[in-house]
């Protein structure tokens, strides 16, 4: 059973585009300060897709695997960059970095293989119709949880210094004096996907499955597809934030267990 | 014995010092003097040179938090991070009478407590641990005549009961001749001893 597709033509996104057009002049009448903004971003988002769009499309037809390389690697560091980029306290450049993609590399590019080669068997493994998605949505929905939890971890850490250094002069071990905060942290990473897994299908419909469905796929099959991704994003977040809280940890802590923000956090300028 | 053997520190001349079981050592000076980093590096809670020993072992032959439930610093401020007090102690708490508390003291809510009673807590949660030498980073700063007195009465027979070493920073000479049998002092980066006599 396969309905049909409808593909939307020009002339339908411009009447969207109305709508948008129609909510800057109201802006810019009441003067709310969005206009600028709001047009900018509706510009990007537009000229973005459809660049990509048409790279996929590209990619896609010739199926090679150094394009798609290219592609993943783009993606993962705009991705860490990202990331980096949502802490409120900068970690040090290079090392930051790296932490970051290889937080991304864990619960991303890893899980993306071995759902590509374990449970989809497409055929090669590298099918980009199958690879690329399934990473893109991979990284996405990981990255805020390891931001989210990487930046309560640090931000906590460096608001309780005076306690850390207080449990440390009463002979705690590092990770005992930074337990606490890390389990704080580990919570605030997980809780978006966990609100996410919690709420899918009864509050808000996932976007994934909801575009199969318009494409024309058996909800039932969308669904599953749902709920495959719904756990590889659970299980890479998860990983990914408790390396991370681990690295950073490690990083905080020198060899004689002092609390050295100094080797974490880039200098105040 | 506590022994500091070419204790090297940013902006201070390198220091030796011993001192004998049950001794206890007063240290004074301007505050940014370094009075503190000096506790700190004994501690070995900052980055320094030189060595320090504590009845023969080196600060680097034992594991960080190890040597500083032996060397404990009790800094100026103390941090509270549990809802009671009791949960801040492990294993069971003497004397909580002579620094005048009540046993039930260890149920009340940290952020009901004073200054001055976080002050003297944190040196009950301090001795709780039995430490072989104490850092006391201006133990009574906060505190009244009849507490200072306590306190000072308290850690004078931990020092002779369980022969431990101490060195107590402060400003008063007054309170450093009573507490102490050496003084020293911290004055532009030299470290110098009080009266020689």
């Amino acid at each position: 059973m396969k309905a049909e597709f409808i593909a939307l033509t020009a002339p339908d996104l411009m009447l969207a585009s109305l709508l948008v057009l129609a909510l800057i002049g109201l802006g810019s009448r009441l003067r709310l300060g969005v206009s600028q903004t709001l047009t900018i971003a509706a510009l990007r988002t537009t000229a973005q897709l459809l660049l990509v769009g048409l790279i996929l499309e590209a990619v896609f037809t010739q199926a090679k695997l150094p394009w798609i390389m290219l592609i993943v690697l783009v993606m993962m560091t705009v991705a860490a960059w990202e990331i980096l980029a949502r802490q409120k306290r900068k970690l040090r450049g290079r090392w930051g970095f790296g932490v970051s993609l290889f937080s991304l590399f864990i619960s991303s590019f890893f899980i993306t293989l071995l759902a590509l080669f374990i449970i989809i068997e497409a055929d090669p493994w590298y099918t980009p119709q199958y690879a690329i998605p399934l990473l893109g949505m991979l990284l996405g929905n990981t990255m805020n949880g390891i931001a989210l939890g990487m930046d309560r971890l640090v931000q906590t850490a460096w608001q309780q210094r005076a306690v850390i250094e207080q449990r440390l002069m009463l002979g705690q071990k590092d990770t005992e004096a930074i337990r606490d905060i890390a389990r704080d942290s580990m919570r605030a990473g997980m809780i978006p996907i966990i609100n996410a897994m919690a709420a899918a299908g009864v509050v808000s419909l996932p976007g994934m499955m909801t575009g199969q469905i318009l494409a024309g796929s058996p909800p039932v099959e969308a669904v599953k597809y749902q709920i495959l991704i719904m756990f590889l994003v659970t299980s890479g977040t998860g990983f990914a934030v408790i390396i991370v809280l681990q690295l950073i940890t490690r990083r905080m802590f020198d060899s004689r267990e002092r609390l050295r923000f100094d080797r974490l956090l880039k200098e105040p300028r | 014995m506590l022994r500091l053997e070419d204790l090297q520190i940013p902006d201070l001349e390198t220091i030796n010092l011993t001192i004998a079981p049950g001794e206890c050592v007063g240290l004074s000076g301007e505050s940014g003097s370094g009075k503190t980093r000096l506790l700190r590096a004994i501690a070995d809670m900052d980055e320094h040179g030189g060595q320090v020993y504590e009845e023969g072992i080196a600060q680097d032959q034992v594991r960080a938090h190890e040597w500083r439930r032996r060397v404990m610093l009790l800094p100026a401020e103390s941090q509270w991070w549990l809802d009671t007090v009791g949960e801040h102690f492990i294993g069971h708490v003497e004397h909580i009478d002579v620094l005048g508390f009540e046993p039930e003291v260890m149920s009340w809510n940290i952020s009901r407590c004073s200054s001055g009673e976080k002050q003297r807590l944190s040196i009950l949660r301090m001795l709780a641990n039995c430490p072989r030498v104490l850092l006391l980073d201006e133990p009574t700063a906060n505190l009244d005549a009849s507490n200072t007195a306590r306190v000072e009465d308290m850690v004078r027979k931990y020092l002779t009961e369980f022969n431990a070493i101490a060195i107590w920073v402060g400003h008063d000479a007054e309170q450093l001749k009573r507490v102490s049998q050496h003084q020293y002092l911290l004055s532009d980066g030299r470290f110098i001893k009080v009266n020689p006599a």
